[in-house]
């Protein structure tokens, strides 16, 4: 049977209920008391308590509306675009580190995260029983990265053989100056980019905190730009927020805050400063107990997104007394 | 633990006469609870498909570290390793005096070297676990440490002395337990092992291999790296093992003026003396599925390292480098003991610490083939992931 969901025409089984279209659309996406979900049947809500009563017939036309996409509804998972895909989770986990594959598929769940990168040059994508199985159980989406590259040839040799291994046209670009910084290379960075993008990839390049070279990236046509907030895995948290707050001002793609996360706070004000999301590896992987950790995480970026909509109250140099001196008595 | 697949050690083995053990791989761990078990009299046969000790055997360096080598979050894996630490000494005693042979054992302790700021700040991250487990490792400054080991880099931060440690030839052992086993009356047939022979109640009784059947009332599973792809092993017993490589770099030196007495360890690379003046440099840590190819990365990292650790091995000679696979398992812990298969004993999974954890590992077979039930082997039972496989 056919029906219009979400404005797409959708096959689904006849005499199915609006609860399994619901199921169809979002998945395992919704809370299990569907909170935050609204129903549309032919233009009119229909009441939740019906829901299980009540199927669409051929021809249809069914919005799941909104507030599906907001996943749980909690608190700073409002869902954002990455490479023209929605996401609710805003941290982006890395697969280094880990002590153990338990530990990692532990840690990655409590995280939340939907997303994993992973270093093809230390991963054969077909072994078995490896990192690759902890992804799949978890059923992550995988963004290859050059890791370890240090010339733009490198890289987009690296980044194509990561295509053919993962199938994903999605690389999250790294071409390295230095070993004992890891630092990125910009010239060689901007060449990289420039030539994957041109050959249909989705880039996402790890850069410096330079907001020149972030409208550089962006204008090659990048999908997003990943500064650095301090060197990766130093756990040096954010050494230059004013070049964040730069990056994020001018950019029309999203910011991911990309390395030198080392605790909490750090997440918090990478999201506060308005990143759309974090990337972090080492800050949960080398943590005494990862698990602890990637709960922090998972609260610490969803608090920093919360407070950024929210709207902070500006900075003043003097007192200002949360209750008025003067005005009705009483209604302090 | 255990609980829901197999019951009791005791259920899982019985007590039975005391020959026919079929062990198959002959690896450090097949090979040693080989010698263990032919010890107490059981007629025991080895299968192995290429040459004994040719795997991970070959390339480990033999540090027997359960200090040095500590991490977060696993004091189950520290306490197999320290009893098993213990037991070294008067296991290679007992095997040296038998054969006559050196197994390079030599209890040199290990120096944890700091060489800059951010390292040392790890490496007191680390002690402080240790001191937490009420072991005794000691900070060392610079003018200390290089006091003890004078070839090191001059601009360390700091170094941790662990007097604990201690380096084993995994060749030479491999060597010694061969001859022992000779002595001892234990046949190593060269041939792959292609399936189990079970009575009609499920319990072993023999295994079949490309050199014919072998009648045996027990067999332990010692195939290492390719535990989880072993065909032969029944899929609901099949252990989660996968291959972590590792490449080790073999430098030579003069064995009057050795470059280092003790285990040399900083955050990138480990230097493992021995006797014989040689090093044996390790190890890359790579989720590559069975490759073993030596790469240029992979022994340039290992030479860079080494060399900003000590100098010294600048001047050595470039004897060779070697790849080998890990077992790794999900929870880093090995597998030692029974399955849900009567007369089936698993002995894998040993990740990093199979050379250390062959005594224990041989001992513990030992005691599992006569229906002993070691209680401190429960946290490596492979029952905790036949229960998995179950679900």
């Amino acid at each position: 049977m056919r029906i219009e969901l979400n404005g797409e025409p959708t096959e689904i089984a006849d005499g199915a209920t609006i609860v399994e279209v619901i199921e169809l659309v979002a998945g395992d996406r919704i809370p299990e008391d569907r909170r935050g979900v609204a129903v549309a049947l032919r233009g009119e809500v229909v009441p939740r308590s019906e829901w299980s009563a009540t199927s669409p017939v051929e021809g249809d036309s069914i919005e799941v509306v909104a507030a599906i996409q907001g996943g749980s509804g909690e608190v700073g998972l409002d869902p954002w675009d990455l490479g023209g895909r929605s996401w609710n989770s805003r941290l982006i986990a890395g697969s280094g580190g880990f002590r153990s594959l338990e530990a990692m598929e532990s840690a990655l769940a409590l995280s939340g995260t939907e997303i994993i990168t992973v270093a093809l040059r230390r991963l054969d994508p077909s072994a078995q029983g490896s990192v690759m199985d902890v992804i799949g159980k978890l059923n992550l989406f995988i963004l290859p990265n050059t890791a370890g590259c240090y010339t733009a040839r490198d890289a987009v040799r690296t980044a194509k053989l990561a295509r053919e291994a993962f199938g994903t046209e999605w690389v999250k670009l790294e071409v390295i100056g230095d070993d004992r910084t890891l630092l990125p290379d910009a010239p060689e960075l901007l060449r990289a980019a420039e030539e994957l993008v041109g050959d249909g990839f989705i880039v996402l390049p790890y850069t410096n905190d330079d907001p020149v070279l972030a409208a550089r990236l962006e204008a090659a046509g990048c999908a997003a730009v990943m500064p650095l907030g301090g060197p990766i895995g130093s756990g040096a948290g954010i050494r230059n927020p004013y070049n964040i707050s730069i990056i994020v001002e001018n950019a029309k793609v999203p910011v991911i805050l990309d390395a030198g996360i080392g605790t909490a706070s750090d997440a918090t004000l990478a999201m506060e400063l308005g990143c759309d999301a974090v990337l972090l590896a080492s800050a949960v992987s080398r943590a005494e107990d990862p698990d602890l950790m990637a709960t922090a995480m998972k609260h610490a970026v969803a608090a920093g997104r919360a407070a950024r909509q929210a709207g902070r109250i500006p900075k003043r140099l003097y007192a200002e007394a949360s209750t008025p001196e003067e005005g009705l008595p009483g209604m302090g | 633990m255990g609980s829901g697949s197999g019951g009791t050690y005791m259920n899982r083995v019985k007590a039975r006469e005391a020959s026919g053990v079929i062990v198959v791989g002959a690896g450090l761990i097949g090979l040693a609870c080989a010698w263990e078990l032919a010890g107490t009299g059981a007629k025991v046969t080895v299968v192995e498909r290429e040459e004994p000790g040719c795997g991970a055997t070959r390339v480990a360096a033999g540090m027997l570290a359960p200090i040095g080598e500590l991490d977060f979050g696993e004091p189950e894996l520290l306490e197999l390793n320290l009893r098993s630490r213990r037991l070294y000494p008067d296991f290679v005693a007992t095997l040296e005096a038998a054969t006559g042979l050196d197994t390079g054992y030599r209890h040199t302790g290990a120096l944890h070297v700091a060489l800059d700021r951010d390292e040392a700040g790890e490496l007191r991250r680390i002690m402080e676990l240790q001191h937490s487990y009420g072991l005794d490792p000691k900070w060392l400054g610079p003018m200390a440490a290089r006091e003890l080991e004078a070839g090191i880099s001059p601009s360390l931060a700091g170094a941790v002395l662990v007097e604990e440690d201690a380096v084993v030839d995994p060749r030479a052992l491999t060597a010694a337990l061969r001859a022992g086993l000779e002595d001892r009356g234990v046949r190593i047939v060269t041939g792959e092992v292609t399936g189990l022979v079970r009575d009609p109640a499920g319990k072993v009784t023999g295994t079949e291999t490309t050199r014919g059947r072998f009648d045996a009332d027990l067999v332990v599973a010692a195939p290492g790296a390719f535990a989880g792809i072993a065909n032969w092993l029944p899929d609901e017993i099949r252990p989660p093992v996968r291959p972590v490589k590792g490449q080790t770099v073999e430098l030579r030196g003069d064995v009057d003026e050795p470059v280092c007495e003790r285990i040399l360890g900083s955050e990138r690379v480990y230097i493992a003396p021995r006797p014989d003046g040689r090093v044996i440099l390790g190890a890359t840590s790579e989720e590559m599925g069975f490759d073993t190819r030596v790469t240029g990365g992979g022994v340039h990292e290992l030479l860079r390292e080494a060399y900003r650790l000590l100098p010294d091995v600048a001047e050595m000679e470039f004897v060779g480098a070697i790849a080998g696979l890990r077992p790794g398992t999900p929870d880093n812990l090995p597998l030692i003991g029974p399955t849900a298969i009567e007369g089936l004993i698993l002995a894998t999974g040993h990740y990093r610490n199979g050379i250390l954890l062959a005594p224990l590992t041989a001992k513990a077979v030992g005691e599992l083939a006569v229906g002993g039930e070691p209680e401190w082997l429960l946290a490596s039972s492979p029952a905790r992931f036949e229960h998995q496989e179950a679900r």
